[in-house]
């Protein structure tokens, strides 16, 4: 090939075939090379695996499968896996003298405590002849348990770090959510233990460092105010080890979404004038706050909220249905922090007086943008309503509305879909629950679940942080038979829905292809 | 026959010692066992003179020669000069000549009929070769290899090349030298052949390195073999008998 093209360019080079030359040890016709010796003489003159480790010792946890990589670090490593391999390799010493070609896995029974890996090696020698050679390196398995896993047998239930979190509200909306959003970022995944508590939930961790990773997170997702506490468990005097645990308390504050709020007069002064009765339309990190009368919205974040604490006027168990009779709008569409609004004059009538009397309620109202006549919402009625609030009692001259509408109400057509199954479901965490607790309600806790369940429909910006997995159960052929209704029913499009992985066995194949 | 020997611990023969058909140079050493080898060798037969080249004992390396003459570098002192003239028999001529390249050894590779040189000789030198060795002069690589004394060794039966020398470059050294040419190895397979081995017609002197493998390949293609009547006779017979007719 490189003649021809030479010749091409007008050169003449001569072709030059290598002769052959015998061997200088063992006289067999070889090519020459740089030692002048035939592989199998090389071979046997040098050694280039001389001086390194052919027998190591490695530290294995049976419990955990980990192997100990020195002082301290376990390394989780599969028996023949490339974890494994890497770490065995890792553990010769004197191998930088050699170039290392190939490694790999000699098989050997599990029960004989040896693992042999067999290496091939490159080294220079005499004059530029490069040698490889192969060599086994075998390694014997000594079995010792590694801290974690001691101490976890010490005692099992042993915790180093707990999180108490709390809310006091009187539902459980809060916590359903959260675990939602604990679920989809995975923050509960080092957590030994958890346990529901009255008005709250408690986590336990192995570390404090988890526990403080949990608590950060909680304060990204919630507004809450923290404290935290140690108490001495033992302590080793010569080397001045001290083991502590750790308590932190979390407190979430009681304002909700859809709570009714009459703020401080101070707080209504710096937030320049925002009319005293607000309502909270979103609860992240901080808490989101519209005026339903001016359209105007605030944010307080926790820092804010705890300096003025304030508690809610009424909130969404008290929400009563209205009928609405008419709606004029009042105002333009205006956008509020995401979300439309208009504002409206409307008139309603409550549900239970609707047909009975003649109690009809001119009213205000901001959801001007999805009420129609005919339709029925959901309002706090002031007008009946016996409120005990210091706060309100500051206002001298301050006119309370009757009803404040809150949201648009779907009852009647939830009445249709009684019973008939979500296209959805949500995964929960496994909580312990003790159920003989005093005040232990499990009625009301799955109402309100119901009703967290709902909420969700409703809302799409609450669906956003949350994974919800296709329903597997449910039957798609009792849909179609009420799309024909005319459902306004609010529903969770599919596509937004995540595919559960199902590791089971028996229906691996189906759901493989499914998994996200 | 071939003898294993060492100069001062260190297999490399040829670059101490420089063995001709009529004659034999030997370094200077510490002890006297390299000289007395050669003289159990070769004394009856031919003169063994112990000289230093221009103060060194590489003398192999510096000189080039054969029956009919003697070449030295121009930095050969007058006395070593005149102790070689005075050793070696009348028909030897030895003459210092002046030329850059100072290492005739390794530049010149001859027996009594041809030499291969250096191919950045002067003209002069080469005049000078071929007058007082009374050769013919080739200039020539071996192997690539400008160094042609350093790589190759000859004698009048046969000779020896670097073992990285092609099969082209062989038959075409062969058919300018007119002796057959092997590539092999010396002093367990080091390349530098001339440096490791001197030889003459009947014998051989090589490292005490060499490999019993290389020794045999010495002994055939420099033909040292104690001659047996059988061998002798099919040596012959493929000579006598020319053609059929």
């Amino acid at each position: 090939m490189n003649s021809a093209m030479e010749q091409d360019s007008g050169m003449f080079t001569v072709q030059s075939t290598i002769g052959s030359v015998l061997c200088c040890k063992c006289g067999i016709l070889m090519q020459p090379n740089a030692a002048n010796m035939c592989a199998k003489c090389l071979r046997s003159e040098i050694d280039i695996t001389e001086g390194l480790q052919k027998s190591v010792t490695i530290i294995h946890c049976p419990e955990c499968d980990t192997y100990l990589q020195p002082p301290r670090t376990w390394i989780k490593a599969n028996l023949e896996s490339k974890e494994l391999l890497t770490f065995c390799v890792k553990k010769l010493k004197n191998l930088n003298t050699v170039r290392l070609v190939h490694a790999e896995f000699i098989w050997t029974e599990p029960h004989s405590k040896r693992i042999k890996v067999k290496l091939k090696v490159q080294k220079e020698v005499l004059n530029g002849a490069v040698l490889e050679q192969a060599f086994t390196v075998e390694y014997t398995v000594l079995d010792q348990m590694c801290d974690s896993c001691s101490r976890v047998q010490a005692n099992p239930d042993q915790w180093v770090a707990a999180v108490q979190l709390r809310q006091h509200v009187s539902h459980r909306r809060t916590f359903f959510y959260l675990e939602q959003l604990i679920l989809k970022h995975d923050a509960a995944k080092h957590a030994i233990r958890i346990q529901q508590m009255d008005q709250g939930i408690d986590f336990f961790f192995g570390k404090r460092s988890h526990a403080l990773k949990f608590v950060d997170f909680v304060g990204k997702v919630s507004p809450v105010r923290s404290r935290n506490d140690k108490q001495l468990v033992s302590f080793d005097s010569k080397s001045n080890d001290y083991n502590y645990k750790y308590t932190f308390s979390v407190e979430i504050s009681p304002v909700c979404r859809e709570d009714l709020i009459c703020l401080p007069p101070k707080l209504v002064n710096s937030l320049g004038n925002l009319g005293p009765i607000v309502l909270c339309t979103k609860v992240t990190n901080s808490i989101a706050l519209l005026d339903p009368f001016t359209l105007r919205h605030c944010f307080l974040d926790a820092d804010q909220y705890w300096r003025t604490s304030f508690k809610a006027l009424l909130s969404s168990r008290q929400l009563v249905e209205y009928v609405v009779l008419d709606v004029e709008p009042v105002s333009s569409e205006v956008t509020v922090g995401g979300s439309r609004y208009i504002l409206a004059d409307a008139q309603v009538a409550r549900v239970s007086d609707f047909g009975k009397n003649d109690t009809i309620f001119n009213v205000r109202t901001h959801l001007g943008h999805i009420l129609n006549p005919g339709d029925n919402a959901l309002g706090y009625d002031l007008y009946s309503a016996n409120s005990n609030d210091i706060e309100l009692d500051k206002y001298k001259g301050f006119s309370i509305p009757d009803v404040i509408l809150v949201k648009k109400s779907y009852e009647e057509r939830r009445q249709k879909k009684r019973g008939k199954a979500r296209t959805w479901k949500l995964k929960s965490l496994n909580m312990e629950v003790d159920s003989t607790a005093r005040g232990y309600n499990e009625e009301k806790i799955s109402s309100e679940y119901e009703q967290f369940l709902r909420d969700l429909e409703e809302n799409p910006d609450m669906r956003f942080n949350l994974s919800l997995y296709r329903n597997k159960e449910y039957q798609p052929s009792e849909m179609a038979s009420s799309v024909a209704d005319g459902d306004e029913l609010p529903s969770i499009p599919l596509d937004e829905l995540l595919a559960d992985l199902d590791l089971s066995d028996v229906e691996s194949n189906d759901d493989d292809s499914m998994a996200e | 026959m071939a003898t294993r020997l060492q100069y001062e611990n260190n297999s490399e023969i040829g670059v101490f010692s420089k063995l001709t058909n009529a004659y034999c140079l030997v370094a200077i050493g510490g002890s006297e066992n390299f000289y007395s080898t050669f003289e159990a060798e070769l004394a009856d037969v031919i003169p063994v003179v112990k000289t230093s080249i221009a103060g060194t004992r590489i003398i192999g390396r510096l000189c080039a020669g054969n029956k009919n003459g003697l070449l030295l570098p121009h930095n050969t002192t007058d006395q070593e000069l005149q102790h070689l003239r005075n050793s070696l028999p009348d028909s030897v001529v030895v003459q210092r000549i002046d030329e850059r390249l100072s290492a005739l050894g390794n530049c010149i590779a001859c027996n009594d009929h041809v030499a291969l040189t250096h191919p950045d000789l002067d003209r002069e030198t080469e005049e000078m070769i071929a007058d007082v060795l009374g050769v013919e002069v080739f200039r020539q690589t071996v192997a690539g290899n400008i160094l042609v004394g350093s790589y190759c060794a000859l004698s009048n039966r046969g000779g020896l090349v670097h073992p990285h020398t092609s099969i082209e470059d062989l038959d075409e050294l062969s058919t300018l030298l007119q002796v057959p040419l092997v590539a092999g190895t010396v002093n367990r397979g080091s390349e530098v052949i001339a440096a490791g081995l001197t030889v003459n017609d009947w014998t051989a002197f090589c490292g005490s390195d060499t490999t019993a493998t290389e020794l045999s390949v010495l002994e055939s293609v420099f033909k040292l073999r104690e001659a047996q009547p059988s061998a002798i006779v099919d040596e012959m017979r493929k000579s006598l008998i020319d053609t059929y007719v």
